[in-house]
């Protein structure tokens, strides 16, 4: 590849590798759109959210949830690519576990789609083992100097979610008026869910 | 999600083109790591997958080397030549399942509550034991189910199945006395580890 200032523009070699590509029949274009809209539309955080808002209004679920993730999210559908085997951890006003993956940016793609570009940042990836407390800070979220924190850096197919704390002041709402709350921020453990 | 409509069309070719090569997971994450840091940092991350896509389609003799570059300096008009399609490579090697996970017949090594330590493992080639935690000591928290071992995986010199463990440290065993109070895990492979007295 080309080192020099004329450097081609990404689209414009994504678009010669799909010519490319397709002129030999080894990719089918309608194949390429297919796995574009399933990222777009299907795989997202707001698999995550239905997760977390089951859990916050099913005690036996939540238990199940945190006993043994995987078979619970397998139960609503969610494992496949790059969520094998989940294992469910939950935030409380004494406890704060925040998630990531220092090699690389593996994370939970069924429950919350492709990464958001801070979780990606080589910034991100290599404080937050060092300073979570200051990195949270700076990120918003400030916690209690008695809060334990636990980071996960996921570095093996093991995939982590995080069950973030209901807030106050949600209890008469229902588990589907709690989803749109639930961000995907706050299921990675970089920030608390507002009642909004 | 995507940015820019380039960016879904290169996740999605670099995803088509490691299933055209026949390679697996572990060989795709260590085609990123192989890739220059202008490569790896310049395009952003959909970039990086697209020039992942390049290496791996240009090693498995898919793609010639330059194919895309020509290509793309004639979608822009200008006249250049583009090289012919080389004869491709046949890769020898399969995975014994779908997935990472896998079943052995071994009893995990190492228990819950048993203190480890994560080996000073330093060769070339792809691993999934960063630098941080080696020769630290931690406490083994969560047995995890067997899965593919990417060390072997990713250069396709075998799956050697084996335990995960998540590993739990101290912050301040891994930088000091001075850090900042808190709690680490991480999963390291069964072969990554030692007992620690």
């Amino acid at each position: 590849m080309s080192e020099s200032a004329d450097r081609i523009p990404a689209s414009l070699r994504t678009e010669a590798l799909e010519q490319l590509l397709t002129e030999r029949g080894l990719v089918d274009p309608k194949v390429l759109d297919t796995i574009i809209t399933t990222y777009e539309t299907y795989v997202g955080p707001l698999n995550g959210a239905k997760v977390v808002a089951k859990a916050w209004t099913d005690p036996s679920y939540r238990r199940w949830l945190l006993d043994d993730g995987t078979a619970a999210i397998r139960e609503l559908g969610y494992l496949g690519v790059q969520t094998e085997h989940v294992v469910v951890v939950e935030n409380s006003a004494t406890s704060h576990h925040v998630v990531v993956c220092t090699l690389c940016s593996c994370y939970p793609w069924q429950l919350l789609g492709l990464p958001p570009s801070w979780y990606k940042s080589p910034v991100y990836r290599a404080r937050i083992v060092r300073e979570p407390r200051e990195v949270l800070s700076e990120m918003g979220l400030e916690l209690a100097d008695d809060v334990q924190i636990t980071v996960h850096d996921s570095t093996s197919e093991v995939r982590w979610l995080v069950l973030p704390e209901r807030p106050a002041g949600t209890e008469n709402l229902s588990e589907e008026q709690l989803v749109p709350l639930i961000t995907r921020e706050a299921m990675v453990g970089v920030a608390k869910v507002d009642a909004r | 999600m995507f940015s820019e409509a380039w960016e879904g069309r290169a996740f999605a070719l670099a995803l088509l083109s490691n299933r055209l090569a026949k390679w697996n997971l572990d060989a795709f994450r260590h085609a990123l790591e192989r890739l220059s840091p202008t490569d790896y940092l310049d395009d952003g991350y959909f970039g990086r997958w697209l020039n992942g896509a390049e290496l791996i389609l240009t090693e498995s003799a898919i793609l010639a080397p330059e194919a895309i570059e020509a290509r793309a300096r004639n979608l822009r008009g200008e006249q250049t030549r583009e090289p012919s399609n080389p004869l491709p490579v046949s890769l020898d090697y399969a995975p014994s399942a779908e997935g990472s996970l896998r079943t052995v017949d071994a009893q995990p090594a190492f228990a819950v509550g048993e203190r480890v330590r994560a080996k000073d493992i330093s060769r070339p080639g792809h691993s999934r034991l960063p630098r941080y935690v080696r020769s630290h000591v931690g406490v083994v928290d969560l047995v995890q189910p067997a899965s593919v071992l990417p060390d072997t995986n990713a250069h396709f010199e075998g799956e050697n199945p084996q335990y995960v463990y998540t590993v739990r440290f101290d912050s301040r065993d891994l930088w000091g006395a001075d850090a900042e109070p808190f709690a680490l895990t991480i999963e390291l492979f069964e072969s990554y580890l030692e007992k620690a007295a």
